[in-house]
């Protein structure tokens, strides 16, 4: 099935070629990165994890919304979601390879990676972190590789795929709370010390990703003789404006709590957010932008004439994605940082060199997708000639 | 499984994961470090800090115990301030104890420059978050130790310390090391973290710590909380003390007279 | 076979690039005569037989770094001659072979190893400098 990748008409080599390049920069960038320090990104003695980890904690999100097709076609029977668990599987499985590497660009020390297998560490929770991470990409290729392999031989599955594929609905479910627990166990930071946090992530994922997946699917659509179904992507934006409903409703929480208990600990970083603190704001635009988009996503969801009209649908699932990466794409590992446990102001913008990697490894996420959905296309000889 | 492309590579993904997963299996088994985090020891040495804040106000003698340390330790001197490097340091009062923050601080304390290190917590958060034991309390004598041969610049410790005593060396140091490095204590490399280690080097030569060796005026006071009658334990019957953060339950070992 | 001039081509390329270190060895005038160091001129005795660290310095020296940093002892009782050392690479051992060039780099270099100690501990400086 693999070698179905490595043919196609000439846009996708144009396609792949492009994001090879991407690639290439980026990796030039990083090995510079590797040999003088990661003093070259925008990081600092007080903010010290940014773009990178930002990155990998809004992906862990992307990679679990999986769930949210598997769990309806497999558990419920949903069987309008058929053709799209393996797309959701696929997106997971490029989504966590992004995660990794995202990661691995922001080590101090990389060449050690191996460190965390050899001395495992079960009171941290990025052991359990990494753990939850390989376990599922693993349960992902497994169960891609099992089921597409049984729909191109117009097979039903083998029976023994089907525990494994429960085991990931609440294996999806545990990797982002285990990211969430990351940040929500710290006593030295208060602004991630909540409770909700884990299901905040939740709620921002299975919104997030789900719009994506959509429009994912409405691509696939334009260049490919792919069809999901009117009904599937229904109901995915169905799924999408709960998700988010019960996301803007947890950030009000959260936001009532730090602002009416007043406590300037807590109060300090939204201040940072969404107005600037000593002069420090450069993410105040963003955070309104958010915001904005999110109200604008949620108008277009909720009612029902625009969710079921493709245009606006298309346009409520990219504000969600881009309301929802400001939200923990952005802004909420850097304001974990600002102010520092000592209430210094510091300033963080990702440099050029941090941008062009973190772009190198999109791009190597999109390629993963794009080889893996060829394939998947491919087998449902769904490919427009 | 067949002998096709197929069947090759489900047995090499299967033998890959079973080396890997043999492998920490086998570490996890060997867990035989010790705890890497100990709440409330009770061992022979608990080594703690008495900073006289007082005497530094009356002496102005904050620099000499950086300069020790940070020459003792070849510190880099990082002229950026975002890459900066530092064991120990001084804060304003409202600072380090953000606590006492108001607007009728007592006039000696008022900005008072309050010299900072990493506290050897009791029930350290840094060390309950390090994915590798590179950072872990010590069981013999409570220091918070840090291991620069398997640290692997995850950050994660930083992140947990409530105090900010840390540093991450975003670059390689060697440069900026003021004289050259000496050879009595390495140098840390471009990628880890690093942090005061109460002069774990020169305790186990009968030494006290740079720091505390520097002050003229016992400023700095050193010693084992195990010990009833040593110079620590008598110095916190006498006065009054107070930590930093002390809410947050870290049960820091350095404390502050007022 | 189909396609028997990409084959054979790609072999040739394979070849090429996996005997690439072989032909940059062939093309340059490395040394063939092993190293000869220059031994130390303060003591004759080293903390093990010369045999064993020939072999196994490398191991003696993980050992040192386990033992001194993560269980806090420092001192080593040399099998040899039964004297009590300092574990420590830059003063025990840099001491007597205080000219890391001529000694540690001769073999080092000599055979493309490249150990790290050197990132972090320090070698003495050289005379003069």
């Amino acid at each position: 099935m693999l070698e179905k990748a490595l043919t196609g008409n000439r846009n996708y080599w144009l396609w792949v070629g492009f994001l090879l390049v991407i690639m290439g920069t980026g990796g030039a960038c990083w090995l510079w990165q590797y040999n003088v320090g990661l003093t070259i990104t925008g990081l600092s003695r007080d903010v010290v994890w940014g773009f990178y980890i930002a990155q990998f904690t809004f992906l862990v999100g992307v990679a679990a919304s999986a769930v949210m097709v598997v769990l309806p076609y497999y558990l419920h029977n949903y069987k309008a979601f058929g053709k799209m668990t393996i797309l959701g599987e696929f997106l997971a499985i490029a989504s966590v390879i992004m995660c990794m590497s995202f990661i691995f660009v922001d080590m101090g020390m990389p060449n050690r990676i191996f460190n965390v297998f050899l001395h495992p560490t079960p009171n941290s929770m990025m052991f359990w972190d990494i753990v939850s991470l390989g376990g599922y990409l693993l349960l992902n290729l497994l169960i891609s590789w099992v089921t597409l392999g049984a729909e191109r031989r117009d097979d039903p599955p083998p029976r023994w795929i089907k525990p494994i594929i429960l085991l990931s609905i609440p294996w999806a479910v545990s990797i982002h709370t285990v990211t969430a627990f990351l940040y929500s166990g710290l006593a030295a930071r208060p602004f991630w010390l909540t409770a909700i946090l884990a299901p905040r992530f939740l709620a921002s994922a299975f919104s997030a990703g789900p719009a994506l997946l959509i429009l994912l699917a409405l691509v696939l659509r334009k260049i490919s003789s792919f069809e999901p179904g009117k009904e599937a992507i229904e109901k995915l934006a169905e799924i999408v404006t709960y998700a988010m409903c019960i996301n803007v409703f947890f950030v009000l929480m959260e936001l009532f709590t730090a602002l009416y208990a007043d406590i300037p600990e807590h109060v300090h970083h939204l201040q940072f957010l969404f107005k600037g603190l000593e002069g420090e704001g450069n993410l105040a635009p963003l955070m309104w932008l958010s915001i904005i988009l999110a109200v604008v996503s949620l108008v277009l969801l909720i009612n029902p004439r625009t969710r079921r009209n493709e245009k606006f649908l298309i346009f409520a699932c990219v504000a969600v994605f881009v309301s929802l990466w400001i939200d923990k794409g952005l802004a909420m590992v850097v304001a974990g940082f600002v102010p520092s446990p000592l209430g210094h102001v510091a300033h963080y913008a990702p440099t050029a060199p941090e941008l062009l990697i973190s772009l190198a490894i999109y791009a190597s996420g999109l390629l993963i997708i794009t080889g893996l959905y060829k394939i998947a296309l491919e087998v449902r000889g769904e490919i427009k000639t | 499984m067949d002998g096709s492309r197929r069947g090759f590579l489900w047995l090499a993904g299967l033998t890959a994961l079973g080396a890997a997963g043999a492998a920490s299996l086998k570490a996890l088994a060997q867990h035989a470090e010790g705890p890497s985090v100990t709440v409330g020891l009770q061992g022979e040495t608990r080594w703690a800090m008495v900073v006289d804040l007082d005497k530094f106000r009356l002496h102005k003698s904050w620099n000499r115990c950086i300069v020790a340390c940070h020459r003792v330790h070849n510190v880099p001197s990082i002229p950026i301030k975002d890459d900066e490097i530092k064991w120990i340091w001084t804060e304003e009062f409202e600072k380090a104890f953000p606590s006492e923050e108001h607007e009728y601080v007592a006039d000696r304390y008022r900005q008072l420059p309050v010299p900072v290190l990493c506290n050897h917590c009791n029930n350290p958060p840094c060390t309950r978050v390090c994915p590798t034991q590179a950072t872990w309390k010590r069981a013999s004598d409570g220091i918070v130790m840090m291991d620069w041969h398997r640290c692997i610049g995850c950050r994660y410790c930083i992140v947990a310390c409530p105090y900010g005593s840390r540093s991450f060396n975003w670059r390689d140091p060697r440069p900026y090391i003021e004289g050259g490095a000496h050879r009595d204590f390495p140098t840390r490399m471009r990628g880890v973290v690093e942090k005061c280690t109460f002069c774990e080097e020169r305790l186990a030569k009968g030494l006290k710590p740079a720091c505390v060796e520097a002050c003229e005026h016992g400023e700095l006071v050193f010693g084992n909380l195990e010990d009833p009658d040593s110079e620590v334990r008598q110095l916190l019957r006498e006065h009054f003390t107070i930590r930093r953060k002390a809410n947050l339950g870290t049960q820091p070992e350095v404390y502050y007279i007022v | 076979m189909y396609d028997a001039g990409k084959i054979v081509l790609g072999i040739g390329i394979f070849l090429v690039l996996v005997l690439v270190p072989f032909l940059y060895n062939w093309s340059t005038p490395a040394a063939v005569t092993a190293p000869e160091l220059k031994l130390p001129t303060t003591s004759t005795q080293c903390v093990e037989a010369t045999d064993y660290m020939r072999v196994s310095h490398m191991d003696l020296l993980n050992q040192w770094r386990d033992i001194v940093v993560r269980e806090g002892r420092r001192e080593y009782v040399s099998r040899l001659s039964g004297k009590t050392f300092d574990m420590s690479l830059s003063r025990t051992c840099l001491d007597c072979h205080s000219n890391k060039a001529e000694f540690c780099d001769a073999c080092h270099n000599y055979l493309a190893v490249k150990p790290f100690c050197w990132d972090c501990h320090v070698e003495p400086k050289k005379e003069g400098a």
